[in-house]
């Protein structure tokens, strides 16, 4: 799969990552170089293999529907970069 | 005195509860090593001497009250993957900042319930994606080993391998008894291979990855890095069990490992797979790999040539799924709850300034590739096919295991490499985890084992891989190739 800068640039904006020209540039061939190496995988026959979904067979424990954590907003924002009464200050979003 | 930082993790804990030395003085010569070599070889990137030396006071009140835990008053390191409160946790990672975590990792807090000391934290390639330690955002880590041609010591830098560079070299260099590592590709077992240490990735499930910094989530296991195969398994146990914080972690109990160790393998069925003899594998590789086969023989076990027909796809298939499952874990370094922020003149342009800004150069590939293969119309020629390659795999190995126990291969296509002599190919880097990274798509368990040295000098190793939650055949395996292979001290402390 060849990969042109345009993809480049879009898969950049779908991370949200800013690339500079000269990123956009390299990455072009460094992911066309990954994307056809893996493209070997197309040799295997996988009709009717289900993707894996587990190592060993157990079924997903439930827990009991009741409240066990929360009254901590001053250990969730301790680490924010900008915060404003227990709430996450971020640029203007709506107008 | 003789020097405390050489004991293992196991003749420390026995010295200390027979009074020879008490856990302040362990901890006072760990941390005096740890100033002396920090500069040279950088496997700390914080070193946490107070609140070491705290931990340390504590476990001499409970060794003379003779309440001592099973880890009582024992330093180790603690990868900087692990959430510490309190205490800066980076990931090796710009975009973590000054992130100060309000909570433990629970491998982190089983340890230290068993009243290990914590000395610091330990360097990793960022976001554990690397082979080398090259990509952590505080530099490379330097290996303890040098290479010696033509009878004279090299003294070019050698890589201690990736991205638990921090663990393994921390433990080679007598910077601690053992540390806490995780593999997602071959992470543990790969850095241990280059420094002649012991290192275990367990069963998928068998550690909770909760408090762990997330890379590819269905790949992702905590283990130890350890200067035995016993105290590998001491530590293991003590970090493994059951943690309803992690919904993949098994409600299983964890054995005694260490009563493993000196079960011998009379008896035990070894396989061989003819698949990893790959292309290009050196000499020195095949050779050790047949000195392994020889050791585990002459202890009684029997060797079988078996065959894991899907191993060459193990690699590709890894490098679709650790990538989509690294986009979207990472997707949550916003710039707006933790870390990093770059102000951007609208939401959109500071989240991509703060992660152009955050990231390192391999992350960003990673993240692109997994953005890429995730995309609309990808997912299905991508991930999906690349998950049904993994039950392929992991059906080889069921296949295997009706006429083995135990599989042996080599840990590494090669020995430790210098500084920037891979990092110019991704592909180049990414074959360092051929013989890793199977064991990881399967969720199985596996050891490396240092088993000789190569014509450099420097350590090699040996892997075992076992059935799901039979870590401890590994253990009584992997024991035997230490009994025979003897241990692999660093020949000289040249940082000192």
């Amino acid at each position: 799969m060849q990969v042109d800068e345009a993809t480049v640039r879009r898969i950049a904006r779908l991370a949200r990552i800013r690339i500079t020209d000269e990123e956009a540039k390299a990455l072009e061939g460094e992911l066309s170089g990954i994307l056809a190496w893996v493209e070997q995988l197309d040799e295997v026959n996988t009709d009717n293999v289900p993707p894996m979904t587990r190592v060993a067979d157990m079924k997903l424990k439930k827990r009991a529907d009741e409240v066990t954590d929360g009254e901590k907003a001053d250990d969730i924002i301790a680490n924010a970069p900008m915060t404003e009464d227990h709430y996450f200050v971020v640029p203007k979003v709506v107008e | 005195m003789t020097d405390l930082t050489k004991l293992t993790l196991a003749e420390a804990r026995d010295g200390l509860v027979a009074k020879k030395f008490s856990a302040t003085e362990l901890t006072q010569a760990f941390i005096k090593a740890i100033d002396a070599a920090n500069p040279h070889l950088n496997a700390y990137v914080l070193m946490t001497p107070e609140h070491a030396l705290a931990q340390a006071k504590t476990s001499d009140e409970r060794l003379a009250k003779g309440e001592a835990r099973p880890l009582e008053g024992l330093p180790i390191g603690n990868k900087d993957l692990f959430c510490t409160y309190g205490i800066r946790t980076t990931a090796c990672s710009r975009i973590l900042d000054d992130f100060k975590p309000r909570y433990e990792a629970t491998v982190g807090q089983n340890l230290w319930d068993a009243g290990a000391v914590m000395l610091g934290k330990l360097n990793n390639d960022e976001f554990a994606m690397g082979s080398s330690n090259e990509t952590s955002a505080f530099g490379p880590v330097v290996n303890p080993w040098r290479r010696t041609r033509g009878g004279k010591v090299d003294n070019t830098k050698l890589v201690p391998g990736g991205s638990s560079g921090g663990s393994s070299a921390a433990v080679s260099a007598n910077l601690c008894l053992g540390a806490t590592a995780t593999d997602t590709g071959g992470s543990i077992r790969q850095p241990a291979a280059l420094t002649g240490t012991v290192g275990i990735k367990p069963t998928y499930g068998r550690c909770s990855r909760w408090g762990i910094v997330a890379f590819a989530s269905s790949l992702d296991q905590a283990g130890p890095i350890a200067k035995t195969v016993r105290d590998s398994a001491i530590m293991l146990r003590h970090m493994a069990g059951y943690d309803p914080k992690d919904s993949t972690c098994v409600d299983m109990p964890v054995p005694d490992y260490e009563a493993e160790v000196a079960r011998g393998v009379k008896g035990l069925r070894v396989g061989v797979p003819k698949e990893y003899r790959v292309d290009g594998m050196s000499a020195e590789v095949d050779a050790l790999w047949q000195k392994g086969i020889a050791w585990l023989k002459d202890a009684g076990a029997t060797i079988h040539d078996i065959s894991l027909p899907h191993t060459k796809y193990a690699l590709p298939a890894y490098y679709i799924v650790a990538p989509a499952e690294c986009s979207s874990n990472l997707a949550r370094y916003d710039g707006v709850r933790y870390g990093l922020r770059v102000p951007g003149k609208d939401l959109i342009d500071t989240y991509e300034a703060t992660r152009e800004a955050g990231f390192g150069k391999e992350v960003k590939r990673r993240v692109l590739i997994g953005t890429y293969v995730l995309s609309a119309g990808y997912y299905d020629a991508y991930y999906l096919k690349a998950q049904k390659v993994r039950t392929l795999i992991k059906r080889d190995f069921d296949n295997a295991w009706s006429d083995v126990d135990v599989v042996l291969t080599p840990t590494t296509p090669s020995p430790a490499f210098g500084f920037g002599e891979k990092a110019g190919d991704p592909i180049a880097m990414y074959l360092e985890d051929i013989f890793t990274v199977t064991v990881n798509m399967a969720g199985l368990p596996g050891i490396s084992v240092p088993a000789g040295l190569s014509g450099e000098g420097t350590p090699m190793g040996l892997q075992l891989i076992g059935k799901p939650f039979d870590e401890g055949t590994l253990f009584r395996a992997a024991q035997v190739i230490e009994n025979a292979a003897g241990r692999f001290p660093v020949p000289s402390k040249w940082w000192a």
